[in-house]
């Protein structure tokens, strides 16, 4: 009875989700990430090459105040040997309230608040936006392709038409992916905007994508560990759930008038 | 403490003899997990072990996730970013507590779509199914101010929205609302209270449980086919029982070995996927979501609460003959609220003799209707309020509250029942051919 009933409610579900959702929402791209589906992992050069567009690009106005600088050397991200991660913080001053007075950023510091005050904070970035929804408010999209949040960043980077509009004291600028058509952010990225040291190939959607992993890896850092967790888990308790239904036939068996096996 | 015979716990040593006579609490136990089930349960029976480990798995993270939080409005976003990137394992503690939150749902919807199902909440077991509703009623409450806690816009909008229900009460509901947040809009106060209540609620359940395992140990549980166990002697009783333990212990081990699999996938590979994004913002009480949605589980009741505007008759009609008391705002909150009450009355509103559905051919079909408005309710919930899911969510309503009021009384009276099976070893024997008489009197002795 029971399967029977979902069996007709998941048909109901979809024959009765006909009536088209308006759709405000920018277009999206899904992007294939190293880092997506229960095996993906972050790749290490990749998120390097977005610590550098985020550092040369998006960090002169926004900031990623969430995150602790010495979890660039962390496993399961960008994991950049330890001086490095030192002469990297040194590069920002930061208010030390026992000093009163500025000094240079240590690893133990945060990322520093962006420099533009109508900049988000590009921490939880990634996780904060949804690339994929529906359809019809199903959720189906999610399920196959994630979230979405690093797609949503991606287009966003890679979405400006050109044209541009001066609006109530600011000017605004055609962006397909964003909600309404129209972000107050300048295009950050053109193409050859950094120069990556292990020459990746710096064109705009490789720029785009880069930073975007890099942006995942600043809004879930834990994410291989906790994918490595999940994966341990579900071996084992598969294991346990054989085991479990073994006994459980076997006890069983006498009550039900079965043999023994 | 049940009323089926079976064996209780005899001290033999001198040292269980000491014990029992002052604290019987082995013999509790004993009589606890020995307690005769009807040997007929199917898969649908599971859903109680999963819960229970559902309880102890909020409280066990929640505990741990308390030493590392700070309820306070400029701290609490902060503080859970330091679990989920500082505290050592932290990031999984929270994602098993959120993710821990949507299974306890899914598994008392089912529970209690069962007990809708089979009867389970008829005569003697109304106070069973009272107790039950009560602890639906906590659970929502904590969940619902756990969303709180972090401090996200979702926790901030649904918690500006969810007790602006309050102040839709007529004349006293300012007042209520005001204190119930602790001050004029939600804010450092509200936090606080709902971050002590969310400690404390799941301890009040805890307790509630104990009461809904001890009331259906009293009556027995059901059974699929609605028929009581015999209890003329204890020879006739292990006809139609086994122990709990160890035959349903395992099996219900196993049913829930097999549901953590799904849920550490879920934990491990998807953690977000029932969340919304918005709620890893931090809470901004001068800019507002484009849609405020509740977690899924709550959206069939949502639903409910919007369906009613001032363009439906009955609003108009309760608007009108009270002089405008009621509005569409206090109609839809007396709707949502009143949609919880039909299911806590149901004993009294099912006039049917036949307690198991398998039995009803009519009422098969209005609650396989049931099960499918809820998820459209579901569905309906998270969509925008405007047509055509208003309308659909107002069509769901009605059946909701049709089903419960109309069609359970007249189906009582105008249904014409199947046969059911004598006993509930006939039903068993009809599943398992051989098994004989002896079979089941060797269940009174556990296989080795």
């Amino acid at each position: 009875m029971f399967k029977k009933l979902a069996i007709s409610a998941v048909a109901a579900l979809t024959l009765s989700a006909g009536g088209a959702l308006a759709a405000e929402e920018g277009h999206v791209h899904d992007v294939d990430f190293s880092f997506e589906g229960p095996f993906g992992k972050f790749d290490q050069n990749q998120l390097q090459r977005g610590l550098q567009v985020y550092t040369e690009v998006c960090a002169s106005c926004h900031g990623m105040t969430y995150v602790p600088m010495r979890t660039l050397a962390d496993e399961g991200g960008p994991q950049l040997p330890e001086d490095q991660v030192r002469a990297y913080a040194a590069q920002y001053e930061v208010f030390d309230p026992e000093l009163d007075d500025y000094r240079p950023a240590r690893p133990t510091d945060h990322f520093p608040e962006g420099n533009d005050p109508n900049a988000p904070d590009l921490s939880l970035m990634a996780k904060k936006r949804a690339g994929f929804h529906g359809p019809y408010g199903t959720g189906m999209a999610q399920l196959f392709q994630g979230m979405g949040g690093p797609e949503y960043i991606v287009a966003i980077l890679t979405g400006y038409t050109g044209e541009d509009k001066f609006e109530a004291g600011t000017t605004f600028y055609e962006n397909t992916a964003f909600p309404g058509g129209w972000i107050s952010m300048a295009p950050p990225l053109y193409g050859e905007d950094v120069e990556y040291a292990d020459g990746h190939s710096n064109d705009l959607h490789h720029e785009a994508e880069d930073v975007s992993a890099f942006l995942m890896w600043a809004a879930e850092p834990k994410m291989m560990a906790r994918k490595q967790a999940g994966l341990t888990g579900v071996i084992f308790l598969t294991v346990l759930t054989v085991l479990l239904y073994l006994t459980n036939k076997r006890i069983w068996a006498p009550i039900k008038g079965k043999k023994i096996g | 403490m049940s009323g089926i015979p079976h064996d209780h716990y005899e001290p033999k040593t001198g040292a269980e003899k000491w014990l029992h006579s002052r604290l019987p609490i082995v013999g509790l136990l004993y009589d606890t997990l020995m307690i005769p089930t009807p040997k007929n349960l199917n898969w649908m029976w599971i859903w109680g072990i999963v819960l229970t480990f559902c309880l102890a798995l909020q409280i066990v993270t929640g505990i741990i996730l308390v030493m590392h939080y700070t309820p306070h409005v400029d701290m609490a976003f902060a503080s859970i970013e330091h679990i989920m990137r500082n505290v050592n394992g932290g990031h999984m503690i929270r994602y098993l507590h959120m993710n821990g939150a949507s299974l306890f749902f899914f598994a008392v919807y089912i529970h209690i779509f069962r007990g809708l199902y089979y009867g389970s909440y008829k005569a003697p077991r109304e106070i069973t199914w009272i107790i039950g509703m009560l602890i639906y009623l906590c659970m929502m409450g904590t969940a619902f101010m756990g969303y709180v806690l972090p401090w996200g816009q979702m926790s901030f909008w649904g918690a500006t929205v969810i007790t602006g229900l309050f102040g839709a009460i007529p004349f006293i509901g300012e007042p209520i609302q005001t204190w119930l947040l602790g001050g004029p809009a939600v804010d450092n106060a509200t936090l606080n209270r709902f971050f002590s209540l969310h400690y404390l609620l799941p301890f009040v359940i805890a307790a509630l449980v104990a009461v809904h395992i001890w009331a259906f140990h009293s009556t027995g549980n059901n059974n699929p086919t609605g028929v009581e166990v015999r209890r003329g002697s204890k020879a006739e009783a292990e006809k139609d029982t086994v122990p709990f333990w160890p035959y349903f212990v395992i099996k219900d081990l196993f049913a829930l070995a097999l549901i953590m699999v799904v849920f550490f996938a879920i934990v491990g590979f998807m953690p977000n996927y029932l969340g919304h994004p918005d709620n890893y913002i931090e809470a901004n009480p001068l800019v507002t979501p484009a849609h405020i949605v509740p977690e899924w589980y709550f959206l069939p009741f949502y639903a409910i609460l919007r369906a009613f505007t001032s363009d439906v008759w009955v609003v108009m009609f309760a608007s009108w003959i009270t002089g405008g008391i009621i509005d569409a705002k206090f109609f839809g909150v007396l709707a949502m609220f009143g949609a919880i009450a039909v299911m806590a009355l149901v004993p009294w509103l099912d006039t049917s003799s036949v307690r198991s559905g398998r039995y009803r051919p009519m009422f098969k079909w209005w609650f396989a209707l049931l099960v499918i408005d809820f998820i459209v309710l579901m569905w309906a919930g998270a969509m925008p309020a405007e047509p055509p899911y208003s309308t659909i969510s107002l069509i769901g309503a009605t059946y909701w509250f049709a089903y419960f009021l109309v069609i359970l009384p007249l189906l009582g009276v105008i249904e014409k029942p199947q046969p059911q099976p004598e006993t509930i070893e006939d039903d068993f024997a009809s599943h398992y051919p051989k098994a004989s008489g002896e079979a089941g009197q060797s269940a009174a002795t556990p296989a080795e």
